[in-house]
């Protein structure tokens, strides 16, 4: 057994027992804990494609990013999880079901179609290159158009998520800024004769 | 033993149906469904990974980064809308979801 052989089995066993922990952990956050272990031994398993830039990704944009986004909301929202988890044993056969007809299938399509002769997985990258410098070369050239409407997709889903989530509470008093500007000398001060001895 | 493409199909295989069966089994609660999709779309990823060594062509790479892009934009505002939707309503049960039902 090699050490890519090995560490391919280490990886997948992880990734697959921690999943099956995602969907069946009672409680979100563990949930959310073994999703970023799940994304870290994708990522595991694409360095042994030879695809470093899209590991490096992985982690930086699903356990950076996405995973403490899901963590914060888990703890932010005051649910009681216990009453989410009830139908979970009453949706376990038809969600066993479900599940083994799928695997049946697809691994009845993965047996039944071959792509070539068994050989080693390389990584597609010309030799004097990077993964990263390659991958660049073709995105920034063939693929621009796509990269700039991802760009514009991340631009839309920012904008999208303040929009839902900004609001404001009536009775919070804000400073008006305009309105100081706005001040001048004859609408903030005003004139009054007193007279003598009489107090304001 | 060689490490082919077939064993990283059905691994990605195993992973897919794993969040189909997530969404399923937890059709309670959003946040688990929501974690189930990002399951299925890594799947989804280490197909295109797989195919992507497999036929030396870097396409496969590309388009796994897109779909991390939308992936990641989809969790974003799943998540705003929910967090909004709680803040309405003060909770976050899904068979409560029903007010666009004509």
């Amino acid at each position: 057994m090699t050490l890519a052989t090995f560490f391919f089995y280490l990886f997948s066993i992880a990734m697959i027992a921690s999943a099956v922990t995602v969907i069946s952990a009672r409680n979100p956050v563990h949930s959310v804990l073994f999703l970023i272990l799940t994304f870290f031994n994708a990522a595991g398993l694409f360095l042994l494609t030879g695809a470093e830039f899209l590991a490096m990704i992985l982690v930086v944009v699903y356990v950076g990013a996405v995973a403490v986004l899901f963590l914060f909301v888990v703890m932010m929202l005051d649910v009681d999880f216990a009453e989410l988890k009830q139908g979970f044993l009453q949706y376990l056969p038809i969600g066993a079901l479900v599940g083994l007809i799928v695997l049946v299938e697809l691994v009845a399509v993965v047996g039944v179609w071959t792509v070539a002769p068994q050989s080693a997985l390389a990584t597609p990258t010309p030799g004097h290159l990077s993964n990263t410098a390659a991958l660049g070369m073709v995105l920034y050239t063939q693929y621009v158009y796509l990269f700039e409407a991802a760009g514009f997709v991340l631009l839309v889903a920012m904008i999208g998520a303040i929009v839902l989530t900004l609001h404001h509470r009536p009775n919070v008093r804000r400073q008006n800024i305009a309105a100081q500007n706005a001040r001048t000398r004859a609408s903030a001060i005003e004139n009054k004769k007193v007279p003598s001895r009489a107090g304001v | 033993m060689v490490i082919g493409l077939e064993h990283y199909l059905i691994v990605a295989a195993i992973l897919f149906t794993l969040g189909v069966a997530g969404i399923i089994l937890n059709r309670k609660n959003v946040i688990v469904i929501m974690m189930s999709i990002e399951l299925i779309l890594l799947a989804v990823n280490l197909n295109l990974v797989a195919f992507s060594a497999k036929l030396h062509d870097l396409t496969g790479q590309v388009f796994a980064l897109f779909i991390l892009t939308v992936a990641a934009a989809e969790a974003a505002i799943g998540l705003a809308i929910l967090v909004t939707y709680f803040r309405n309503r003060g909770t976050i049960a899904v068979e409560d979801i029903n007010m666009m039902k004509g």
